[in-house]
Order: structure tokens, then C-alpha cells, then sequence
């Protein structure tokens, strides 16, 4: 057997399911008929008649289904409340479909307008607008994307709102004369006739659907059902704006609203698109259902001009007769966007590219930096203060060890807030530490110093908090370092602190690698303690990412700001892997 | 064998039954459950005996609180991508009111059909008046964001005006400021020299933001900056600041209740807005009691009840009339409420349109000042 075994890789350790079937496959290849089997030359058998290399490969295989088996719960766990919501979070960082999704049919229309020249886009990127708008502020999405905007240009958010309320007016304004024309245009009835057509007319079913897919991206709803409607053929080849328009207003009305269509007047925006549709639209041939309106329409076409939806727009707002607006809509127009990231890193994106943002408002590199190097300095003071006690934990008897490492433990069953609040008492200028020094006379009573609201108290605070997380790696690596090595080394002729710096402390390393990363991260991504006792100064990036996650409700930002945190952190720990060694590491 | 068989299915089956049966069963002890979310504190015990005993006790609801106001919006709008709203009616600050209305997560309220009316037959619209800022906010109570002062730290001539707060001369110490831009920056520009009239406007522009920052500049090695609503209260406890802004009713807490050497500084308070959203996308059934709730629980009587207990303002113009006196001190509300002639010679209404708009902006810049 030895010649064989000798041949598989990975041989010369403890033999391992793998030599198993590298000796199986060995034995399979040999020349010399084995010594048990059925056919010679033939493929090692087992007992039961199939070849060997098979039967080992399947009871392998069946043992790690089973290993799988025994972890799958944890792992789908791990999966389900770790692994998803951070790709979620990742995705969230990016994504940026809310524009595409609310404004479907200005979208493509701006993306030809060239924003250059300083001039307004042209009347059909203004009609889009029009269409998308009235059906978003329908659903109500409008102002969320109004806020969404708002974060690249401020003032959006209001325009929108008050935009949603008065694009009524352009419809109302053409429905006045429209209505002396014939009151008939102003009910609900005619127009469902005029749209449907005569019974059993052809119907445009691929228009129906068309329209329902677009609701769909601007609701966010399914929409799926029968509305017992479709524009008639011959309806939406001659009026092909209106169709759409009232289709809309069909889908949203009895999916959504649930009102009987036949009963429910047509939204504003039929109004506009009839007039446009009916300045080219001959109707001359047309039989079926209120043809007669129609017809008179077409007669008096000259009192009514091709609705001006640009018009309409500075009317609602001026705002909207300035580009800014429509540059901003084109530039973050992209389903995917690196906006957010850019704005993490204090640019934006302008409609020339990534630029920085104004100097006034750069804060979160500055953040990242001081998160960074805070968290350095509580991570070094948890050595300084730490190491000391778990060497005294790790060397007194049993007996004392034991209480004293239950003082260690003690704060962990303290609430993280009274702990904190409990520095605030101590730190504060009328507190306990000035009060003392001031009776001792050490500190004038007008100068007590200035200890908390400021990076010293964060500092303080977090080393408290954190200092646990590296006592006690520390104290489980110290206690597995044999007491023998420092007195062979003391009776060679070692001074006490060759002895420590040269035989003890290089053996208690790994304890201090294995705090120093559980602190350093704990401490990178703290958000209370820097928010109670950080003043100004000594707040860190996750305070940041709350304040968008809770009060800015710029999820994107926050996502992108977790994700770069998450990448130092990642980094880092790949430096440290690389300059310290991760195997180097030990929790006991 | 056969009939044992039988019996052995049957047991089955009823087991069966009564399982399917007994989450149905819970489903409609449910129905008789809501949960109402509020901010926890002083005010949410004043909700519980001016609202929620009397609406149990009536209907026979129970009403369960989570203190979770604060963090209403990212809730409500992370329950909402969940698709699993738990929450029934909330109550929030208008600025969120009018921000959950906008990404459609809260339900629009028709105050003339859904409100009820004044005793004396004024419509809810009505009674409410310009404090209805939003087609899905029901107002409860006015308060107030102004200052409190240690009587016993600001020698003999006390603060009568807001600009104190920005005269260290007279009146050296440190004073608390909230930690966001909202009334610091109206503060500010009014200190120097901006008449209350114009201040948005020149809010609106990057010199008037700037002039409003180099204004909070003057003071800034001797502010405070608090978070939480109870850090003022807690800092004028102690003694560390000499004064400092926070709502009207914990410093009232602080004056009447706990005896501190504290005064109110009226000038200059801003108003604001509490009161109720129902969340969109609850089943019939729920918004109904919601419904239900929030027409009780905004009516006239109860809008004063509730200024037994704190002394925040009713929002209800024919609520004020009935404002008793407080149920376990006994002292007269009314001259402590925000909106008391006396104290309101001076105010703001917090701008809610304006924030909407500015508040991401300038908070960034107010954040890179603070940092700097």
C-alpha cells in the first residue's frame, strides 16, 4: 500500500477523504489484477458489484449532504438576515430607476435635448412632462419623486407638490369652450362611447396593454384584471393621444380608484390631447359612436389653438421656464447612477460630469477621516489601558481572577445609554471630575475644563465601553501561555523585561490582534456614544449615515456611505491579514 | 379496525379544524387591538388618560403604545417596502406629516367628513383653520421651541429677548442649541438685524445662509449642542448652560414640576405642529378603527383634556374656552400654553414649505460649520 499512497498529492499528512479516492483511482489504474474483484483488468468492485472508485464517491458525497444538511439552517439564517441585506444595501447605493419609472415617456424625450446651449428642451419633452406628471400625480408619486429630486437640486420638492396641484388647469381651461361647443364633452357617458366604439368594434388590445405596462413602473402595483375596456381600432388610429390618455385614466380608475368607468369623467388630460389629435385628424370618414361631436369638433378646430403645454408650465411655475430644472431631471435620469457615491465622497453630479461639491458643504471625507483615526486612538488607549489588566487577570490565582474579571464584565450588563449618560455626569463641567478639582483647588472655579461635547469625551466614553471586547481576548490568549517559558528564561540570566519583551509579550500578541480588530470595528461603525457625548467635533460618519437613513430619508446616500464604510473595513482587515497574518490571531 | 380508523381520522380532522380555526380565532381577537405610536414620555402619558382610557373604556379597544415617533418616517416607510404595516394611527410632527404624505405612505383625511365638528357646529375644517398643513395630518396640539434661562445666573436684569442668547456680554455661560439648522438660522438672522418678515427670503440665498451661520459663529465656543429634547431641560438642571431652547412643555416640567430656578424667554418662540397620520395601505377593517379613533380622539372635549397633563396647546380654536387647570397641581394651563396672548406677542410658525425645500441643503452646510 505504500507505493500507492504515495502517489495521490497531498499525501504526506493525516490521510483525508481525498487520498481515499486518489488510492481508489490508484487502484483502479494498476496493471496487476487486484487481488479481490470480479472481472481482471477490469475496475476495482466493491461488495455489492459496483466499482469501487463509484461506491466511495457516492458515501462521500452522501457525507457532506449531511455535514450541508446539519449547517443549512445557520447558513440559510446567515443568508436570509446577513448576506441579502447587504447586497440589498449595495443595490440601494446605485439604484435610481424612481426617475425612469415616474416620468416614462420624458425620459427618452430629454435625452435628446442638448442642455448646451443654454436654451429650454423643446414642446415635446414639455408634453411628455405634461402626460407623466398628471398620471404620477394621480398615483401620488410626484412628490416622492420631488424629494428624490430635491437631494440634487434644491426646491424641487415644492415645485413638484404645488406643480401636482395645477396641472388641472391647462384641461379646465380647454374644457370651457369645449363644453359651449357640447355639453356632452364634459360627461362621463359620451366619452366611454366615443372611446370604446360601437359594440363589437375592433379593439386595440396591444394599446390597452402598452398603457398598462406604463402604469405599472409609475404605481408600483400589479394592475393585473379586467377592466372592461379597450379603445376601439379605429378610435385609437385616428386619435391616438387621446386613446392613450383616456386608457390611462380607464386602468387607474377601475384598478385603482375602483369606480365605474361609464360613470366617472374623464381626467383633465383628454382635453389637450383631443385638441392636438383633432388639428390633423380627419374625421370626415368616421361612423361610429358620437361621430356627430366629433365632426362639430372638427368644424369650429379653428377656436381652438394646439394646446401650448410649455405655456402651461411657466404658468404653473417659472421655475419650469428656467433649464436648471430640466438638467437636473436629464443628468439623474439613469437607472443606475454613481450620484450617490459621488456624494459621498463630497462631489456631485453635474450635468458636465463629477465635479466637487461647494466647499461649504464638504463634510463626509473629513468625516470618514476623523472615524477613522478616532477609532485608531480608542483602539490604541483599549491596548494601553487592557493589556495590564488582562496580564493581572491571567497570573492572580483562580479565586480573584474570577471576581475581577466579573468587574470586567460588569458594564456589559449596564445599558449602553446609562454608561454613557453616566459620563456625561462625570465629565460635564459641573460635574463630578471639575467639582473635585475645583475643591482641591487644582482648577480655578471660572476656568473647569472642558472635557465632554468634544473628541476627548468620545474618546473616554468609547474606550470605557469597549474596553471588554479587548480585556478579554487578551486575558484567554495570556492564560495559554505556559508559565515555564518566563522562568526558563528568567534562569537563564534574562533581566525581568527581557523576559517580558522578549519571551511573554510576543506570545500574547495574537490576544492583542484579535482586540484590536474586534475594537477597531465595534468602534468604526458607533453611532450613540458619538451622538450623546460628541458635540461637535467628535461625531463620527455613522451619525451621518443616520441622520439620511432617519431624517433625509436619502437612502441612497446612506447605502453608499455604508458601502465605502464597509470597504475601509474590508480593506483594512486585508492589510492587517497581510502585515500581521490572520492566522496570527486568537480569541483563546 | 374500521371504525377505530374512522374515529382516528375524525380526531384528525377536528385537530386539523380547530388549527386552521384557531388563527382565525386570534384574527379576530385582533380586530379589537390597535397600536398607536407616539413619542413616549410625559406626552404620551397625557394621551393615555386624555385619549386612549376613555376610547378603551368606550369601545372596549386595546390600545397598545410604541414609543417609536422619532423614527416614524424610515419605520413607516421600511414597513411600507415590507408590505406589513403594524402601526394603525401615529403620531408625528408636521414636518414628517407632510414628508409621509409626499411619498404617499400616509392616508388623506377629509377633515369635514372625517373629523368631527366644534360643539357648536363649526366644521372640523373650520376649527383647525391654517394649522390643516397637510391632506393627511390631523393637528393636536401647537407647542413651542423657545428658551429657558437660570434665574439665579443672569444677574438683575433678566433676558427679555431672544438676541440675549446671542450676547455674551451680558449674559456670559454657555447656552444649549439644537444640533440641526431649523430655528437657529431664523434666530440668527433676526439677531442681526433681518426683519422677521424677510427672513426666509433671505434664508433662501447662499449670502443670508452664510450671514446666518457667521451670526451662530459669534457664539459658537459656548453652545451647547443638544439631540434630544430632554438635554436642555437636564443641562438647566445642572447648571451648565445658562440658557438654552427646547419644547415649551419640558421647560414648563422643569419650572413647575421639579421647582428649578428656571424662567421662560416667550420671544421669538417658534411654532409647531403635533399631531396624527393612519398610515396608507391598512386593511379596511383597521382603517376604519383608525378612523374611528382619530375622530374621537381629535374632538373639542379631548383636545383640552389633554392640556390637563402638559401644557402644549390645543389645536382646536374652540378647545381653548375649555383649558381647566392641570389634574394633579392644580394651577391654572392657560398662561402657560404657547399660544396665551401674553406669551405669543413675539412668535414663528415653523415654515414648513421652506424646510421641505431647504433642509437638505442647509443642513449640510450647518454640519460642515459645525465640524470645521
Amino acid at each position: 500500500m505504500s507505493t500507492v499512497s504515495g502517489t495521490g498529492p497531498g499525501t504526506a499528512d493525516a490521510p483525508s477523504p481525498d487520498d481515499a479516492l486518489h488510492e481508489a483511482a490508484a487502484l483502479a489504474d494498476r496493471d496487476t489484477p487486484p487481488r479481490h474483484g470480479a472481472a481482471p483488468d477490469g475496475p476495482v468492485l466493491a461488495a455489492d458489484g459496483t466499482p469501487l472508485k463509484r461506491s466511495l464517491a457516492r458515501a462521500l458525497r452522501l457525507q457532506k449532504t449531511r455535514a450541508l444538511m446539519l449547517i443549512a439552517p445557520l447558513l440559510i439564517f446567515v443568508l436570509i438576515s446577513f448576506i441579502v441585506p447587504i447586497a440589498q444595501m449595495l443595490w440601494r447605493s446605485v439604484e435610481n430607476d424612481i426617475v425612469s419609472n415616474t416620468l416614462p415617456m420624458t425620459v427618452p424625450e430629454l435625452a435628446q435635448w442638448d442642455a448646451s446651449d443654454g436654451g429650454l428642451p423643446p414642446e415635446p419633452v414639455f408634453r411628455a412632462m405634461y402626460y407623466d406628471m398628471f398620471l404620477a400625480a394621480e398615483a401620488k408619486k410626484h412628490t416622492r419623486l420631488g424629494t428624490r429630486l430635491n437631494y440634487e437640486q434644491t426646491g424641487i420638492s415644492s415645485l413638484f407638490r404645488q406643480s401636482g396641484r395645477k396641472l388641472d388647469d391647462l384641461g379646465k381651461d380647454i374644457l370651457k369652450p369645449l363644453r359651449a361647443l357640447d355639453g356632452d364633452w364634459a360627461q362621463a357617458a359620451p366619452w366611454f362611447e366615443l372611446m370604446s366604439g360601437a359594440d363589437g368594434a375592433a379593439k386595440d388590445t396591444a394599446a390597452l396593454e402598452a398603457q398598462r405596462d406604463r402604469l405599472r413602473r409609475v404605481t408600483e402595483s400589479p394592475l393585473a384584471g379586467e377592466i372592461g375596456f379597450a379603445p376601439s381600432s379605429e378610435i385609437s388610429a385616428l386619435l391616438p393621444l387621446t386613446a392613450q390618455a383616456y386608457t390611462d385614466f380607464a386602468i387607474f380608475t377601475v384598478l385603482e380608484d375602483g369606480k365605474d368607468l361609464a360613470k366617472t369623467k374623464p381626467w383633465e388630460t383628454v382635453y389637450p390631447a383631443l385638441i392636438e389629435d383633432m388639428q390633423t385628424a380627419d374625421v370626415a370618414g368616421y361612423g361610429g359612436p358620437r361621430a356627430g361631436m366629433l365632426q362639430a369638433l372638427r368644424a369650429g378646430i379653428a377656436e381652438f389653438p394646439p394646446p401650448s403645454y410649455s405655456a402651461a408650465f411657466a404658468d404653473i411655475d417659472a421655475d419650469w421656464a428656467a433649464p436648471q430644472v430640466w438638467q437636473t431631471i436629464q443628468t439623474h435620469a439613469r437607472t443606475v447612477t454613481p450620484g450617490y457615491f459621488l456624494n459621498a465622497v463630497d462631489m456631485q453630479l453635474t450635468p458636465d460630469g463629477a465635479a466637487a461639491q461647494p466647499e461649504s458643504k464638504q463634510i463626509l471625507v473629513k468625516l470618514f477621516g476623523r472615524t477613522l483615526v478616532m477609532s485608531l486612538i480608542i483602539m490604541g488607549s483599549c491596548i494601553l489601558l487592557g493589556y495590564p489588566i488582562a496580564y493581572l487577570l491571567a497570573n492572580l490565582p483562580m479565586r480573584t481572577a474570577n471576581v475581577l474579571l466579573i468587574l470586567v464584565l460588569l458594564p456589559f450588563w449596564t445599558s449602553l445609554l446609562v454608561r454613557t449618560s453616566a459620563w456625561k455626569v462625570m465629565l460635564q463641567q459641573q460635574g463630578v471630575i471639575n467639582d473635585t478639582l475645583v475643591w482641591l483647588g487644582l482648577v480655578a472655579d471660572e476656568s473647569r475644563l472642558v472635557m465632554i461635547n468634544n473628541q476627548f469625551g468620545t474618546i473616554v466614553a468609547m474606550t470605557h465601553i469597549l474596553l471588554p471586547f479587548m480585556i478579554l481576548p487578551m486575558y484567554s490568549v495570556m492564560q495559554t501561555i505556559p508559565p515555564s517559558y518566563v522562568r526558563a528564561a528568567k534562569s537563564l540570566g534574562a533581566t525581568n523585561w527581557t523576559t517580558f519583551w522578549r519571551v511573554y509579550f510576543p506570545q500574547s500578541v495574537p490576544g492583542i490582534g484579535a482586540g484590536s480588530i474586534l475594537v477597531f470595528i465595534l468602534a468604526i461603525g458607533y453611532y450613540i456614544t458619538p451622538e450623546i457625548v460628541g458635540g461637535t467635533k467628535g461625531v463620527f460618519i455613522s451619525n451621518r449615515i443616520a441622520y439620511h437613513i432617519s431624517s433625509s430619508l436619502n437612502w441612497g446616500l446612506a447605502a453608499a456611505l455604508g458601502t465605502i464604510l464597509l470597504a475601509v473595513v474590508l480593506l483594512l482587515y486585508w492589510c492587517y491579514d497581510k502585515i500581521v497574518g490572520i492566522d496570527n490571531v486568537k480569541l483563546g | 379496525m374500521e371504525s377505530n380508523q374512522m374515529k382516528l381520522k375524525t380526531i384528525m380532522l377536528t385537530t386539523a379544524a380547530a388549527m386552521i380555526a384557531a388563527p382565525a380565532f386570534a384574527g379576530s381577537h385582533m380586530a379589537s387591538e390597535m397600536t398607536i405610536v407616539s413619542w413616549g414620555g410625559a406626552y404620551s402619558k397625557s394621551q393615555l388618560k386624555a385619549y386612549h382610557e376613555p376610547y378603551s373604556e368606550m369601545t372596549g379597544t386595546t390600545i397598545l403604545n410604541d414609543d417609536s415617533s422619532a423614527e416614524a418616517v424610515a419605520k413607516l416607510r421600511a414597513m411600507n417596502e415590507a408590505g406589513n404595516i403594524t402601526w394603525d394611527v401615529v403620531d408625528v410632527v408636521a414636518a414628517d406629516a407632510i414628508r409621509l404624505c409626499d411619498e404617499g405612505l400616509a392616508m388623506e383625511i377629509d377633515p369635514d367628513t372625517q373629523l368631527a365638528a366644534a360643539p357648536d357646529g363649526t366644521s372640523a375644517a373650520d376649527d383647525f383653520g391654517d394649522l390643516l398643513v397637510s391632506d393627511c395630518f390631523i393637528p393636536q396640539i401647537v407647542y413651542s421651541t423657545t428658551f429657558g434661562y437660570r434665574t439665579d445666573l443672569v444677574g438683575d436684569t433678566p433676558p427679555t429677548s431672544v438676541c440675549a442668547v446671542f450676547d455674551t456680554e451680558a449674559y456670559p455661560g454657555k447656552r444649549s442649541l439644537e444640533k440641526r439648522p431649523i430655528n437657529n438660522m431664523e434666530w440668527a438672522l433676526m439677531c442681526d438685524g433681518v426683519a422677521k418678515e424677510d427672513v426666509y427670503d433671505v434664508l433662501a440665498t447662499d449670502e443670508g445662509q452664510d450671514q446666518a451661520l457667521a451670526k451662530l459663529a459669534t457664539i459658537k465656543d459656548d453652545v451647547v449642542w443638544w439631540s434630544a429634547g430632554a438635554d436642555t431641560p437636564q443641562l438647566l438642571a445642572d447648571g451648565e448652560v445658562v440658557m438654552g431652547s427646547t419644547y415649551n412643555g419640558r421647560l414648563f416640567s422643569v419650572i413647575e414640576e421639579q421647582n428649578q430656578p428656571v424662567a421662560m424667554l416667550w420671544d421669538a418662540q417658534v411654532f409647531d405642529l403635533d399631531g396624527w397620520i393612519i398610515p396608507a395601505g391598512l386593511s379596511p377593517e383597521r382603517e376604519a378603527r383608525a378612523l374611528d379613533y382619530i375622530m374621537f380622539a381629535t374632538d373639542t372635549q379631548r383636545l383640552a383634556d389633554q392640556a390637563k397633563y402638559i401644557s402644549y396647546g390645543p389645536a382646536r380654536m374652540s378647545s381653548a374656552p375649555l383649558v381647566g387647570q392641570h389634574a394633579d397641581l392644580g394651577i391654572d394651563m392657560a398662561p402657560h400654553m404657547p399660544t396665551d396672548p401674553e406669551n405669543a406677542k413675539n412668535t414663528l410658525l415653523y415654515n414648513y414649505e421652506f424646510w421641505a425645500d431647504y433642509r437638505d441643503d442647509i443642513d449640510a452646510k450647518f454640519q460642515a460649520w459645525l465640524a470645521q
